[in-house]
C-alpha cells in the first residue's frame, strides 16, 4: 500500500506526454469523470507511470479517467473513464 | 498554419551549460544557455532526454529554478545514486556541454504574480525548486504579496538554497521564510525540528478565510500529508496546488 503511494504522481507528470498528443497546454484543461461526474484539472488527477502505460484515475473516485501507451512510434489513448475535456485553443 | 501548428509543438533543444552551483552535497544548480528559450512561467518545468550510443533513451522532468526573468535557464537536480539520468547531470555533465531539453511544460502549478492573494508555499526536499523559481519572480518583480514557505528539509546540510532565501526572508517585502528539519536538531537551531503537522501549520499557514494561494511541492508522501492536513484545517482541496515527485529514480 505504501509502496503504491509512492507511485503516485499528479497530472503535472504527464504535461509533456499530452502536449505530445493534444498539441497544447494539458494539465490547465478540465476533465469530467464518466464515473462519478467530478470535475477536476488535469494538473489535479492521479497518475501513475509505472504501468506498461501511463494511467490516469480520478482524484475522487479513483476510477480509471485514462490510459495512454506510447511505443513504436505511435500513442494507444483510452479515454473510456472521460466524459469530456474542456480546453483552452493555444 | 503549419507554422502555428509547429509552433504548438513540443520540439526537442539543446541548451548548453554555462555554470554548476553546488547547493548541497547531492543537490547542484545548473545554469544553461539556450538560444531558442521561448521563456517560462514560475512553476513550470523541462523534459530532459539523454541518448546513448546504441540509441537507448532516458528522458525525465525537472522543475525550472529561475525566474522567468534571469537570463539563463537554471534547473536544480538532486543525485538519487540509482538514477538513471541525474547522476550523469550531477557529476559528468560540465561546462560548456550540451543537453537536450524542451519546454517550459505545464500550466497549472505556475504563479503569475499578479494577483493579491497570499501566497503559502510548502515544500519536502528537492520540491523546493518551483517554489523557488515562484519566490525569485516575486523578487524580481518587487512583489509585496504576503508570502509564507514551510521548507522541510532533512538536515541543515541538506537545506537547498539556504542563504538565498536567508536574504530573501530577510529583504523585509513580506516573506516569511519557515524551516523545518526532520533529521537533525543543531545546537543554537530555533526552527522546527518536526516532520509538518497541524500545529506547525496553525503557526505558519494562513487560514483559509485569507484565501491564499497554496503551492505544495515534494516526495509524494510529504505531498499528500501536507495537502490533508490543510483540508482537514478547513482549505478547499480546490485551491491546493499540489506536485508530487514520485519515486521514479531520477
Amino acid at each position: 500500500m505504501t509502496q503504491v503511494q509512492d507511485m503516485k504522481l499528479d497530472g503535472n507528470a504527464i504535461a509533456g506526454l499530452l502536449r505530445e498528443i493534444f498539441a497544447v497546454e494539458m494539465t490547465t484543461a478540465r476533465g469530467t469523470c464518466a464515473s462519478c461526474g467530478a470535475v477536476n484539472e488535469v494538473g489535479r488527477v492521479e497518475v501513475y507511470i509505472h504501468a506498461p502505460g501511463t494511467v490516469v484515475r480520478c482524484p475522487d473516485c479513483e476510477q480509471v479517467l485514462m490510459r495512454v501507451v506510447h511505443g513504436r512510434g505511435r500513442y494507444w489513448v483510452d479515454m473510456t473513464g472521460v466524459r469530456c475535456l474542456e480546453f483552452a485553443e493555444s | 498554419m503549419a507554422r502555428a501548428a509547429v509552433l504548438g509543438r513540443l520540439t526537442w533543444q539543446f541548451g548548453t551549460l554555462a555554470e554548476i552551483v553546488r547547493e548541497t552535497p547531492r543537490v547542484s544548480s545548473l545554469f544553461f544557455d539556450v538560444p531558442e528559450w521561448p521563456g517560462h512561467l514560475a512553476g513550470q518545468h523541462v523534459d530532459v532526454r539523454l541518448t546513448a550510443d546504441d540509441g537507448y533513451r532516458a528522458e525525465r522532468s525537472y522543475s525550472i529554478a529561475s525566474a522567468p526573468q534571469d537570463k539563463r535557464l537554471a534547473l536544480t537536480v538532486e543525485r538519487l545514486d540509482d538514477g538513471e539520468v541525474s547522476p550523469y547531470l550531477v557529476g559528468e555533465l560540465r561546462a560548456g556541454d550540451r543537453l537536450e531539453l524542451r519546454g517550459p511544460i505545464g500550466g497549472y502549478f505556475v504563479w503569475r504574480g499578479d494577483e493579491d492573494r497570499p501566497l503559502l508555499l510548502i515544500g519536502g526536499g528537492s520540491g523546493i525548486v518551483p517554489l523557488m523559481s515562484m519566490l525569485r519572480h516575486r523578487g524580481r518583480i518587487g512583489s509585496k504579496t504576503p508570502a509564507r514557505l514551510l521548507f522541510s528539509s532533512r538536515t541543515l546540510a541538506d537545506v537547498i538554497y539556504r542563504e538565498e532565501l536567508e536574504h530573501l526572508g530577510a529583504a523585509g517585502d513580506g516573506l516569511r521564510v519557515v524551516h523545518t528539519l526532520t533529521r537533525e536538531k543543531p545546537a543554537g537551531w530555533t526552527g522546527y525540528t518536526r516532520r509538518i503537522d497541524e500545529a506547525m501549520l496553525r503557526e505558519v499557514a494562513w487560514p483559509n478565510k485569507d484565501s491564499p494561494a497554496v503551492f505544495v511541492c515534494g516526495p509524494t508522501p510529504f505531498v499528500e500529508a501536507a495537502a490533508s492536513l490543510l483540508v482537514a484545517m478547513g482549505h478547499d482541496a480546490r485551491s491546493i496546488k499540489t506536485e508530487r515527485f514520485g519515486a521514479t529514480g531520477g
